[in-house]
């Protein structure tokens, strides 16, 4: 069997590229998160010039292809002398976009709390760090799940982009074999494509399950 | 009084929803012109018997007669059978796009097949009647509830039904509006219209019914005239009910 | 630094912003048709209905979009049947943008009353009018919001089809910067475009939303 021996023979390639590919993924999800939570912060607490600044932050990136960001801060920094990897390229393009994506979705968990719990515990005398860090947080997190596990999966296969700048992700790795075993492209792709819908299931999979574990009773509802 | 006069005949209805049995064998007939009130104890299936006649909920045995035909035939086109009985619903369900006019037209228009002109002029006479010919161009969320209901049971009237059946029409509003949706149905029941009403109305029962039902567990209790069933009632059970609900509306609305 | 633009990539560019809104509203309508029968499918049919609609939602958002190019337009080719690069990008985007479409469109049939629909039966409606005069123009409505993201983030994602030489923006960006070395200059052109246009439908269908809102709906009864 032709096809078998390609699969067997493709397999440690297309580890190497997944595990690029999940260290893209997870570079992108974790300065996102940290980025994307200081945005949202901003947005909600911040003086005017802040939140003016924010949003115009948040319209670029959301309005601009991931292609375009990804060729500006590759070879368009390349143009000045920034001699930076592909790979810092995809991570510094790719996560100041998806900041702004989950900035999106913790502003508005943010601002669905009711503002009666805040009053309340300005009330108890807790300062503003102390609102957000025992008030605040823990229930936009919570509010957060449904529409962060889509972005936790928008950025994984988001990754594949990084391909067209010449990181040797699964899809590169996928097209070496292409082009080694002359064709075969059918199989190859469809290959990559199971691993991707492995990952990013698996991935909403595992955020459901936290989701429920961390549920507080009737919360959510109303 | 001949069998011309029944438009309505209900037989040995039965349902069971997941082992509860619902409905366990109710018949009874509605003459026309006449106004039946069916009162008990919530989830003694009163709704359930109410949608078991237009079909919406299937019953599991029983047969049911409108105007000679038999709605429980599989071979009766079940959507002409609905369209000549008004239903009226506990929530108004007013369908939300549309305002209240279009709310009226919608059945005329779609299931009649009316012209859009002749299904305003019905509609609007129908909003007329209940009073708010002035709301036609609101929408559902701009009307309170009792608006609402009277909207729908315009829709209900445009239809020029055969009957209408009432399922708890006040039961979801505040309690000052009560009163406006329950002068309408006084206002029906005495222009002639046949209606069947499942209500906790104690009060509008008593002034315009002609009949009372009282039903328990699925089961009719007793039936018979409002003042033999509130001074004489035959069973324990009606007499026991019958106390609890007034003391719980008051004496003085039971007597109206 | 020294800023190098050039009046002369205008109107390359400008041809290919015109291949970008063809390809996209080509890829919107065909998604806009088959996602809302999927929704439909998953909602209200049948059980082999139900799954393979499930199945191919679940699938086409499962997938990066690339690798779905990819197969349309290396894949097939390697089977034996031949599909031109522009049909390879029109068919991969349309049938991505239906998952997405099929998605929101099923949340919002959903989300509308099923008592409604009752009280449509309870006129005299068969289950297709209830659907058609109660249902969907109240999802159509509800869907416009989601709907109105998933067109800006198609047309941004039909750079993708760059990659297998469908000659749109992106495409003729590229083109322009490997002969200038100006990389930079081009892809803020190319960028500043995307934008312009991103921020001119997502103004335009905010309008569309406001016009077609219920009034009264979100807001508290008026009497």
């Amino acid at each position: 069997m032709d096809k078998l021996i390609i699969i067997v023979n493709g397999i440690p390639l297309l580890l190497e590229g997944l595990i690029v590919t999940l260290e893209l993924g997870a570079a992108f999800i974790a300065l996102g998160l940290a980025l994307g939570l200081a945005i949202a912060f901003a947005q909600v607490y911040g003086n005017r010039f802040i939140t003016i600044f924010c949003a115009g932050f948040v319209q670029v990136f959301l309005g601009i292809p991931a292609m375009v960001l990804l060729f500006l801060f590759y070879f368009g920094l390349g143009e000045f002398g920034f001699n930076i990897s592909a790979f810092a390229a995809s991570v510094i393009a790719m996560g100041l976009r998806s900041a702004a994506y989950q900035s999106q979705v913790f502003r508005g968990a943010i601002q669905s709390i009711r503002s009666g719990q805040i009053t309340a515990v300005k009330a108890l005398g807790m300062n503003l760090f102390q609102r957000i860090r025992y008030v605040v947080l823990p229930q936009a997190l919570r509010y957060s799940f449904a529409p962060w596990s889509n972005e936790y999966a928008a950025q994984i296969k988001d990754t594949s982009l990084c391909y067209a700048i010449g990181v040797t992700e699964i899809m590169r790795e996928g097209r070496y074999i292409v082009v080694q075993t002359f064709g075969n492209a059918m199989l190859i792709y469809i290959i990559i494509a199971f691993i991707y819908l492995g990952i990013t299931y698996f991935g909403i999979w595992l955020l459901r399950y936290w989701e429920i574990k961390l549920r507080v009773p009737g919360f959510g509802i109303n | 009084m001949t069998i011309k006069d029944i438009i309505l005949k209900v037989e040995d209805i039965h349902k069971t929803y997941n082992g509860l049995k619902v409905l366990r064998g109710i018949s009874f007939e509605l003459k026309r012109r006449e106004t039946k009130v069916i009162i008990g104890p919530s989830g003694t299936g009163k709704s359930t018997l109410l949608r078991c006649i237009n079909q919406l909920t299937l019953p599991d045995r029983g047969r049911v007669w409108l105007d000679r035909i038999e709605v429980t035939d599989a071979k009766t086109n079940i959507n002409k059978v609905r369209s000549s009985i008004g239903f009226v619903f506990q929530n108004f369900n007013l369908i939300t796009h549309l305002t209240a006019l279009d709310n009226v037209r919608l059945g005329l228009m779609k299931v009649k097949g009316m012209k859009k002109q002749k299904a305003t002029e019905v509609a609007m006479e129908e909003l007329g009647r209940v009073g708010l010919a002035d709301k036609a161009e609101n929408y559902p969320a701009e009307l309170s509830g009792g608006q609402q209901q009277r909207v729908s049971i315009a829709r209900a009237l445009a239809m020029n039904p055969k009957l209408i059946l009432f399922d708890e029409p006040t039961s979801a509003l505040d309690p000052e509006l009560i009163g406006e949706v329950l002068e309408v149905m006084i206002e029906l029941a005495k222009s002639g219209m046949t209606m069947l009403i499942v209500t906790h109305e104690i009060g509008f029962a008593r002034a315009v019914a002609d009949e009372i039902i009282f039903m328990e567990h699925g089961v009719i209790v007793e039936q018979g005239p409002p003042n033999q069933l509130f001074t004489a009632p035959k069973h324990k059970r009606t007499k026991e009910f019958l106390h609890k609900i007034t003391q719980l509306y008051g004496e003085e609305e039971a007597k109206n | 630094m020294n800023l190098v633009f050039s009046l002369d990539w205008l109107p390359i560019l400008g041809r290919g912003m015109l291949v970008t809104l063809e390809l996209t509203t080509i890829a919107i309508s065909i998604g806009f048709v088959i996602g809302i029968l999927l929704a439909i499918g998953e909602v209200y049919g049948n059980r082999p209905i139900r799954v393979l609609s499930i199945a191919y939602t679940t699938l086409f958002r499962g997938t990066p979009l690339l690798v779905q190019i990819f197969i349309f337009y290396f894949g097939f080719p390697s089977i034996g049947i031949m599909i031109s690069s522009f049909l390879a990008g029109v068919l991969a985007l349309s049938l991505n943008s239906a998952a997405y479409q099929a998605e929101y469109f099923r949340g919002s049939i959903q989300a509308v009353k099923k008592d409604e629909v009752i009280a449509a039966r309870a006129l005299g409606m068969s289950k297709l009018q209830g659907i058609l005069y109660v249902v969907i123009p109240q999802t159509l409505r509800m869907v416009i919001p989601s709907w109105s993201n998933q067109l800006i983030s198609l047309l941004k994602f039909s750079s993708l089809v760059y990659m297998i030489r469908v000659e749109e923006l992106m495409y003729r960006g590229k083109i322009i910067a490997s002969l200038t070395f100006r990389s930079f200059e081009v892809f803020i052109i190319v960028a500043m475009m995307y934008l312009g246009v991103v921020i001119f439908f997502s103004n335009i269908l905010r309008m569309v939303e406001k016009k077609v809102r219920i009034p009264g709906l979100g807001y508290k009864s008026a009497q």
